[in-house]
């Protein structure tokens, strides 16, 4: 099982992640934002970080990346991929996931121990959650604030397409409290927090975040 | 600097030995225009001018404190050097910590930018202490800010803070750095001088040190990262060496730099990969004074020659003047001296980084560094003279005349209270003050996460990162200073900073092994300044000799004062320690009901200095806490040897708030209780007495004689306060027949201040 992590310039979680996809058992294969080859991997994680430092707008530079054409296809093929962060935010620039995310409501970037409850267990990045679980993870962003315009959000809550959701105080004025929602297919999640800082008990609030990168495990194996 | 049609050649500077030059106007005294004039045997021209008055400035030649920072290397013993495998010079200092791995560490300031401009200047901050320990060879691991405003309810505090704040986080966390702790003070003194001071830990291999030497006549110079741009001409001499109320000339304008913090990332990335490849044979980062330090540094340290094009420099902005150009601290760039063959792997790596490179000049034998400007020499100077061998001055000190009211004016005399009840209102008063209050505002703008090995982070008493994922080797780090103990006593305050750092490192688990300082002080050319300085130096120096602990590296801060009025002195001093396997670090909270809960050291009646004699009388004077290294030195053992036993649950220094704040953070921490009775002092001098060489612990019953017998064994006096008890919504701090405070109140009251305060600022 290969699942790749793909580098931009200004991927800064890229090595969490890789970390991540190991202890979940597969071999992480780096991917380098310049190439269009996908180095024949499974499935694919785009990490979080400032690719091409935010320029512009985040996420809208990556998306014109060559590698990002080819994860694109796979994606429309069915390869699961999983935008975290800065990720997420290319997923949305890319089209591969509706609405946007802007500027946190409090203008301040944050950082904490986020609770969230797992809406959805039928994507491939979270099958091997219990549906409604409450999991915590870390929440690091500048621009986290989903927005979406009022028919898409009512599709993605009528499609069960939002993932995960905030518990507790909203900390980034995301709109119905979205961390997290997924495409039709359930193969493309995108998500604000990061379950790669959440794979160890010594280096982050436990483990809650493991699940994402053996959830991708079995979806790959029952593809 | 006005833009002239006739370039100022070293041909024309001996030609014309008559003319004014402006060296006043760019902070060069009369004997020291004398001198460089001696130096050349003419007068300098433009170019040369400006690289003299930039790198004879305060803030680059150390020209007040060298005489004084020769304590450091002068006390220097076998055993402290057993570590050091880089010490003071370099752009950091290296210590090895194990298993073929070191660690580089400094701190570094960059106080008058960051009030002119705060959010820039602390950005730039962050990105020069970076560059220093990339510079070094290393992968930059983790950060620490050390930050000093004025008081939280002035309004400009509402201008700085914020944008210190922001700055910090916005380089940082887009550099991908894990912030792991630091300081947030608040103190009239620093209410037109804030101090901002950031410290950069990185981790190599011992074969992996690069040194910012030039050698090997005809190895290329290469200068890759940013263009060249306007931005902070001038910074170092003129913001670092006046005061503001003497910038107005228009030729002094202060500018602040403008930092890229992706173009810093693609830097750091881009130069690991030409490390590993093994394509660098000298290298040093441009900070401070720019190209006119980097070149004469460079050469002078090789002890060999350079000669440089300045025209082929990129810029952002072509009208720029070769002197400009040579003074400019653009930010993001980086110089390395590289052999000629290697020169082409060299701009291949560069180029898929996306970071433009430039051959500019080649290292020569000729002692010599000239720089040429469109086909003419307009530099032709011994590098060591600009570099390394400029004024040194003995300056003039006096202890105040004062200090003797201020040392007799003791907070032992302060009224106390009485009862239960006011006790109980004082413990919520001081946990809900602004310097002793809940920092997360501050810290939740910091990603503390990233990288994935940080075991420790704010609001614990030191970060810890683990450096080594397969042994589980890692590094503890901690910055500390009480500036008013500094104030009462210089000598003594300093020491008490160093053992505040080296005690909030070994309580986490890790032995200290090395120091790095970053000295705040008012205007040197005051004798009562330079007097606290001298004194803190030896302090700091006569300290680090007794805990047998090196300082490696750091920086010296002068003129933080506004007009006559100086900043409280203060050096702020980061301890760096290093522990086997960080899963037998010790957190600072409670981890549940039924541990039992000691109380490590000796508690005697010192008030003086404290935060109970700020905060409840507004009163500083007095002497400060007794320092007591041989103590803080049998703690540490203690501490350091429970730890690799793994038996305690939690550990907390402390320090400002005495015992009454350390429960209050143990128990917040995880929401765990805790019941316990004073031992039989004065209540108040037991809750708020800030006597050194104690820590708060707690640890399952079954241990408990094992402790005792390591306390017995190192002489560490141990008194058994009581247990943890309760979670939840029931939990408090009981403190018998005086007061109990339920936890949920307690934590409405420290963790509203700063919120309330800055938020919508």
């Amino acid at each position: 099982m290969r699942v790749g992590v793909v580098t931009f310039p200004g991927s800064l979680d890229d090595v969490d992640a890789r970390r991540a996809v190991r202890l979940a058992g597969a071999d992480a294969v780096p991917l380098w934002h310049g190439t269009d080859e996908l180095a024949g991997v499974d499935a694919v994680v785009l990490p979080g970080g400032f690719s091409y430092g935010d320029y512009l707008r985040c996420g809208a530079i990556a998306r014109f990346s060559p590698v990002m054409g080819a994860v694109t296809s796979a994606a429309r093929r069915g390869m699961p991929v999983l935008g975290i962060c800065n990720g997420f935010q290319i997923l949305c620039e890319s089209n591969l996931l509706p609405g946007a995310l802007v500027r946190n409501d409090s203008r301040r970037f944050v950082c904490r121990d986020q609770g969230l409850r797992i809406e959805n267990t039928a994507t491939a990045w979270t099958s091997a959650y219990t549906l409604r679980e409450e999991v915590t993870l870390v929440l690091k962003n500048g621009e986290g604030g989903y927005v979406a315009n009022a028919a898409t959000l009512q599709r993605l809550e009528d499609e069960g397409r939002v993932v995960a959701r905030y518990l507790g105080d909203n900390p980034n004025g995301s709109m119905r409290e979205i961390a997290g929602i997924c495409n039709e297919r359930g193969n493309v999640v995108g998500l604000m927090p990061h379950p790669e800082h959440a794979v160890n008990d010594l280096c982050g609030p436990g483990t809650d975040g493991s699940r994402f990168f053996t959830s991708v495990l079995s979806a790959v194996v029952a593809a | 600097m006005t833009t002239r049609l006739v370039l100022d050649t070293v041909a024309l500077a001996g030609e014309t030995p008559d003319v004014q030059q402006p060296w006043a106007d760019l902070g060069l005294k009369d004997d020291e225009y004398s001198q460089i004039r001696a130096i050349l045997g003419r007068r300098p021209s433009s170019s040369e001018l400006a690289m003299y008055s930039v790198m004879w400035s305060e803030h680059c030649s150390y020209k007040s404190s060298k005489v004084h920072l020769r304590r450091f290397g002068e006390s220097l013993t076998d055993a402290m050097r057993q570590r050091l495998l880089v010490g003071i010079g370099e752009n950091a200092g290296v210590v090895d910590v194990g298993d073929g791995l070191a660690v580089t560490f400094k701190i570094e300031s960059h106080n008058h930018p960051s009030y002119v401009e705060p959010y820039q200047g602390a950005a730039t901050g962050v990105g020069g202490i970076v560059r220093d320990i990339l510079a070094m060879g290393a992968r930059p691991v983790a950060l620490l800010d050390s930050l000093r405003v004025g008081p939280l309810d002035a309004v400009d505090t509402r201008r700085v803070l914020p944008g210190v704040v922001a700055g910090v986080g916005g380089y940082g966390n887009c550099l991908g750095l894990p912030n792991v702790g630091g300081e947030v003070v608040f103190d009239p003194s620093y209410a037109g001088n804030p101090l901002v001071n950031a410290l950069c830990v990185g981790v190599l291999r011992h074969d992996e040190v690069h040194l910012a030497k030039a050698s090997g006549a005809g190895n290329r110079v290469l200068l890759y990262g940013a263009a060249t741009g306007g931005d902070g001409i001038g910074g170092v001499s003129v913001l670092a060496s006046e005061t503001f109320e003497a910038a107005h000339r228009p030729a002094k304008r202060p500018s602040v730099q403008v930092g890229d913090p992706f173009m810093e990332k693609l830097l750091i990335e881009c130069t690991l990969e030409l490390f590993n490849g093994q394509l660098i044979t000298g290298i040093q980062d441009l900070g401070g004074a720019g190209l006119s330090c980097a070149t004469s540094e460079l050469a002078s340290s090789g002890g060999s020659g350079m000669r440089i094009q300045l025209d082929l420099v990129p810029l952002r902005d072509t009208s720029l003047t070769p002197e400009e150009i040579l003074m400019s601290e653009s930010q993001e760039r980086m110089m390395a001296i590289v052999e000629p063959q290697q020169v082409q792997p060299f701009l291949a790596v560069c180029d898929r980084w996306g970071v433009e490179a430039t051959d500019i000049g080649e290292v020569t034998d000729s002692g010599r560094l000239v720089i040429d400007w469109q086909g003419q020499r307009i530099v032709d100077v011994p590098p060591g003279s600009v570099a390394h061998d400029g004024p040194v001055y003995e300056r003039p000190l006096c202890r105040p005349a004062a200090h003797d009211a201020l040392a007799s004016d003791s907070a032992e005399r302060l009224s106390r209270p009485g009862g239960g009840a006011e006790l109980r209102a004082t413990v919520l008063a001081l946990a809900a003050s602004p310097n002793l209050c809940d920092r997360s505002w501050v810290t939740d703008q910091y990603d503390r996460y990233v990288q994935g090995n940080t075991v420790l982070a704010q609001p614990e008493d030191a970060g810890v990162i683990r450096i080594d994922e397969g042994s589980g080797r890692g590094v503890a780090v901690s910055t500390d200073c009480n500036a008013r103990f500094v104030q009462l006593d210089p000598y003594a305050g300093a020491q008490l900073a160093l053992a505040e750092a080296y005690r909030n490192v070994a309580v986490s688990g890790a032995r200290p092994i090395a120091v790095t300082d970053c000295l705040n002080f008012g205007s040197p050319e005051d004798p009562g300044v330079m007097w606290q300085f001298a004194e803190a130096v030896r302090g700091l120096a006569d300290g680090c000799r007794e805990l047998e602990i090196p300082v490696t590296g750091g920086n010296v801060s002068f003129y933080n004062q506004t007009g006559d009025t100086a900043i409280l002195p203060t050096p702020v001093v980061g301890v760096l320690g290093v522990i086997d396997d960080v899963r037998r670090r010790t957190p600072i909270g409670f981890t549940g009901p039924g541990c039992a809960v000691y109380l490590l050291g000796e508690t005697r009646d010192e008030l003086s200095g404290s935060e109970w004699a700020v905060v409840v009388h507004d009163h500083l004077g007095g002497h400060p806490p007794a320092v007591d290294l041989a103590a803080e030195r049998a703690l540490a053992d203690v501490m350091v040897a429970a730890a690799a036993e793994r038996l305690l649950s939690s550990a907390h220094d402390l320090s400002e708030g005495g015992l009454a704040q350390a429960l209050v953070e143990s128990c917040l921490r995880r929401g765990v209780g805790v019941g316990i009775a004073l031992p039989g002092l004065d209540p108040l001098v037991a809750l708020f007495s800030e006597s050194t060489s104690r820590a708060l612990v707690s640890l399952p019953t079954t241990q408990e004689v094992r402790l005792a017998e390591l306390c017995s064994e190192h002489g560490v006096p141990s008194t058994r306060l009581g247990e943890t008890v309760g979670i939840g919504g029931a939990a408090e701090i009981d403190v018998a027949a005086l007061f109990n405070l339920p936890l949920d109140e307690l934590r409405a009251a420290w963790s509203t201040t700063l919120p309330s305060a800055l938020d919508n600022a």
